[in-house]
């Protein structure tokens, strides 16, 4: 035997060795729970940075005060009860300097206790207020803990009271006051605040029982590969089921398939696993074996229109693009109807959805009669002109490489092409569209992406006139449209005080008819969050909001 | 030699910090700083949050600034802290390494393994049915994509055959040692090797060809040496001298990891690290981890010029003057 063959026999043979320590069947059995996650999240630290699989799996071994259900209402977890004006817990009150203002008055729940065993109380409220409002904490959003609450008053161990400092109808709401263990991370935050980022017991002590109080703790992490959670002894709620769940991370989808096939992971869940066109094509070839589930949810898809383009600025110009567009034959086609279409930017599961506004159907013939009214009447080329010879052109943008998008943009380019109107597609990577070109209304026609938003979220940050973004604020706000309308703006200064659902209903109703007739975007439709589920799981109820579905996680079951 | 060494590595050290400087200004360069990332990924962050936060990372500064801060830090040992994954730099950095040197070097080595004695066999009969056949293998090879080679594998021996882990690194629960991880590393070490085999075995082809039809050749075979000696002791020494030049250019690899095939099976190494620390805006990470892949290609043409000398013994380091 020649050297070349024998030294080609020895790497076949190496290579059979290393394949000859096998492996068989699923990771677990059904005591055990493996989720696939494309991610894996930078820091578990709750206040810090924000990123849907931390929550996902913070959710499962942490509890906020409060959140919005299934059924988007807003409900206690940690708490015992949610505060109202009502029933005497919430009260409205005067500041000395003469603001109106709200006290609400908190209660945790009387079991509940850190994975240690040290039981939860206001002392960790009180920490994790002044960790939130410390500025060089490091916490990501301070606004609430900095501004909003003007103070923090302990009852006694399990009772405190919520200072806000003006009055506001969300008053019962604290979802993001996400409480830190104060007999475990004060020492490490009174070290040295400016450094509480980088050493906070979340990051330099994963698997500390005492950082969490959930149904599950964590207790191994391998960074960027998988996170394991099992039962926590000191839950004072419902027991779980599953002993164990994993949440693995595979970043490729494709690979996400295989290992859903390969029986490696059980569950990919929406909030963090699969698009949808994914899901549907998962489901065409797999749909037996697993359960597919779509849940519409609160990521408005949709196109900001820069209203200072002069085409753009014609109200006529920007009902004609909506009616234009087949959005009924896009959500069929591209998403076998799984993702509806909006009509304005609420959600008609929001309980504040009015039905009392302007739609606008796919019309072509409609939508030529609005620009003829507008001026644009001469077709050159299959290109409308107006009168000085202008063409009615736009740039359209979106987020380069995002398959969907791409493929929705081919076909509203085409649509508009019958009307008469011209597109021209520039996309950009997601971190030059929204680092730049909007943060600083840079784009010149359409942009194509979404918002996130809550249940009954006012759409102050998108709608508000002070929030336009201009170099003289430092480009702050998302009001990238450059929308600005008096009544509008009262609206949402009005619905931020107006407490009472039947007050408050009319206000809404109207501020979606603006929204509607003055089309400062085009809506598409609302994006669905996709779980691919095994038959034997049950129990998961996708929420369709930014609140995980695993905050209920004791919830599930295996059949078998 | 020692002369040519210590020169070689000063070398090494302007290039780094020419490196250091070009790959913080580049990164700096790119629309949009962590900052705006994190409003992207929540749209709640108010304006005086993102003002704060920009401070408290440094991002306000000028970016000259910043890169002077981090070379003071760095030149006191303190390489900073990953903002995407909240680690000090050097953790991150050396598991991530070592998996990257323990994948990519086995399949280095499998790939030379099968490359060289397949070269020399194709070049021993050029124009050959063997020739021909070793030929196509390693066109094929080379057209591949690795993502579409790792999927077929994945759904060969993941859902059909169910006899490997789809991706990962070890067991859950498991304890991470190098007998648990073989199972793991088979695909991704065979999906590295198959698309890497083609581009070697063609350049010992062509090497081992050239030799062949050297005098030198000519005179051993008239002097009565066999032709397996020829062959595997004359012709391949010489021909490894420019194999070597194409490893060495390929050492820092080792070191800056297989975006695509780590991507597909979940394998935790360098390549996807720096890519992310790239589009995350993850300084530290994308800089050091760069650098460090820059060093190891220094050193790696380094390695190589000192190869040459031992395969071919007329190469010398010692200066000459005519």
């Amino acid at each position: 035997m020649g050297i070349g063959l024998r030294l080609g026999c020895a790497a076949v043979a190496l290579a059979s060795a290393l394949a000859g320590t096998l492996i068989s069947g699923p990771a677990f059995a059904k005591d055990d729970l493996v989720i696939g996650a494309i991610q894996f999240p930078g820091t578990f630290h709750p206040s810090i940075d924000a990123m849907a699989t931390k929550n996902y799996i913070l959710d499962m071994a942490r509890r906020p005060f409060t959140t919005f259900d299934q059924d988007w209402k807003l409900i206690c977890m940690l708490c015992t009860e949610l505060p109202s004006l009502e029933k005497g817990t919430a009260v409205e009150v005067t500041r000395p300097d003469g603001t109106r203002a709200i006290d609400a008055t908190f209660t945790i729940q009387p079991g509940a206790a850190w994975g240690d065993g040290t039981p939860i109380t206001t002392k960790d409220v009180l920490f994790t207020w002044e960790v939130g409002k410390h500025p060089q904490s490091g916490i990501t959003n301070s606004q609430m803990f900095a501004k909003d609450i003007a103070g923090i008053t302990a009852i006694d161990d399990k009772t405190f009271t919520i200072h806000w400092d003006k009055f506001r109808c969300s008053y019962d709401s604290i979802n993001d006051f996400l409480l830190l263990p104060e007999h475990l991370e004060r020492p490490v935050f009174e070290a040295d605040p400016s450094q509480y980022r980088t050493r906070t017991l979340y990051d330099t002590d994963r698997t500390n029982p005492g950082l969490y109080f959930g149904p599950y703790r964590i207790t191994r992490v391998e960074s960027g590969a998988y996170v394991v959670l099992e039962q926590n002894p000191s839950w004072w709620g419902e027991k779980p089921s599953f002993k164990r769940i994993v949440v693995r991370t595979i970043e490729n989808t494709s690979a996400m398939e295989a290992n859903l096939l390969s029986g490696e992971v059980d569950f990919v869940a929406g909030e963090v696993g699969l698009s949808i066109e994914q899901a549907i094509a998962f489901e065409k070839r797999n749909g037996k074996r697993f359960n597919v589930v779509y849940k519409p949810g609160l990521f408005f898809e949709h196109i900001d229109l820069k209203l200072d383009n002069p085409i753009l600025a014609d109200v006529r110009v920007r009902r004609a693009l909506l009616m234009s567009i087949d959005r009924d034959a896009i959500s069929r086609q591209l998403f076998e109807g799984k993702q509806p279409v909006a009509h304005g930017q609420v959600n008609p599961l929001d309980r504040y959805y009015s039905d009392d506004f302007p739609k606008y159907p796919f019309d072509t013939a409609a939508a030529v009669k609005l620009l003829e009214e507008a001026g644009w009447t001469e077709l050159r080329g299959g290109i409308r002109h107006d009168a000085s010879g202008r063409r009615l052109s736009l740039e359209f943008q979106s987020t380069a490489g995002n398959r969907t998008r791409e493929l929705v943009q081919q076909v509203l380019q085409a649509q508009w092409q019958k009307a008469g109107i011209e597109v021209k597609i520039n996309n950009q990577p997601a971190r030059v569209l929204f680092g730049s070109t909007m943060r600083e209304r840079q784009f010149s026609g359409m942009a194509m992406f979404a918002w996130l938003s809550a249940p009954e979220n006012i759409p102050r940050t998108i709608l508000h006139s002070t929030m336009i973004p201009t170099p003289e604020n430092g480009f702050s706000g998302q009001n990238y449209v450059g929308f600005s309308n008096p009544e509008a703006d009262k609206l949402i200064d009005d619905l931020e005080v107006t407490c009472k659902e039947d007050d408050a209903r009319p206000l809404w109703t109207r501020l979606q008819q603006i929204y509607a007739e003055q089309l400062p975007s085009l809506p598409l439709y609302f994006r669905s969050d996709s779980y691919i589920m095994p038959p034997w799981l049950e129990g998961v109820r996708p929420t369709g909001h930014q609140y995980a579905s695993s905050l209920w996680v004791e919830q599930w079951r295996s059949k078998q | 030699m020692l002369r040519f060494v210590a020169v070689r590595l000063l070398q090494a050290l302007i290039v780094l910090l020419v490196m250091s400087f070009l790959i913080y200004g580049l990164i700096g360069l790119m629309p949009g700083d962590p900052i705006d990332l994190m409003i992207n990924a929540n749209p709640n962050l108010s304006p005086s949050d993102a003002a704060r936060l920009r401070a408290l990372y440094g991002l306000d500064l000028p970016i000259w600034t910043r890169y002077l801060n981090w070379l003071a830090a760095a030149l006191q040992g303190d390489l900073g802290y990953s903002r995407l994954i909240s680690q000090p730099v050097l953790d991150v950095l050396k598991p991530r390494l070592l998996n990257t040197l323990l994948l990519l070097s086995i399949s280095l080595v499998l790939a030379l393994a099968i490359a060289i004695p397949l070269g020399v066999h194709a070049a021993r009969k050029p124009n050959s049915v063997t020739d021909t056949a070793v030929n196509l293998l390693c066109f094929a090879g080379i057209s591949v994509p690795p993502f579409w080679l790792a999927l077929l594998f994945i759904i060969l021996f993941s859902v059909t055959l169910g006899i490997l882990p789809a991706g990962g690194m070890a067991p859950i629960g498991g304890d991470g040692g190098l007998a648990e991880r073989l199972p793991y590393l088979v695909m991704p070490v065979a999906t590295l090797t198959l698309v890497s085999i083609g581009g070697y075995t063609r350049f010992v082809r062509a090497a081992v060809l050239e030799q062949l039809r050297q005098d030198y050749i000519r005179t051993a075979r008239a002097k009565g040496v066999s032709e397996r000696s020829v062959v595997w002791r004359h012709a391949l020494r010489n021909a490894m001298i420019p194999v070597v030049t194409i490893v060495a250019l390929g050492f820092g690899s080792l070191f800056s990891g297989a975006l695509v095939t780590e991507t597909m099976f979940a394998y935790l190494g360098m390549g996807k690290l720096i890519y992310d620390s790239i589009l995350g805006n993850d300084y530290n990470i994308a800089l050091v981890g760069l650098l460090l892949a820059t060093l190891m290609t220094l050193a790696g043409n380094l390695l190589a010029d000192l190869g040459y000398a031992a395969l071919d013994p007329r190469i010398s380091f010692t200066e000459t003057r005519t």
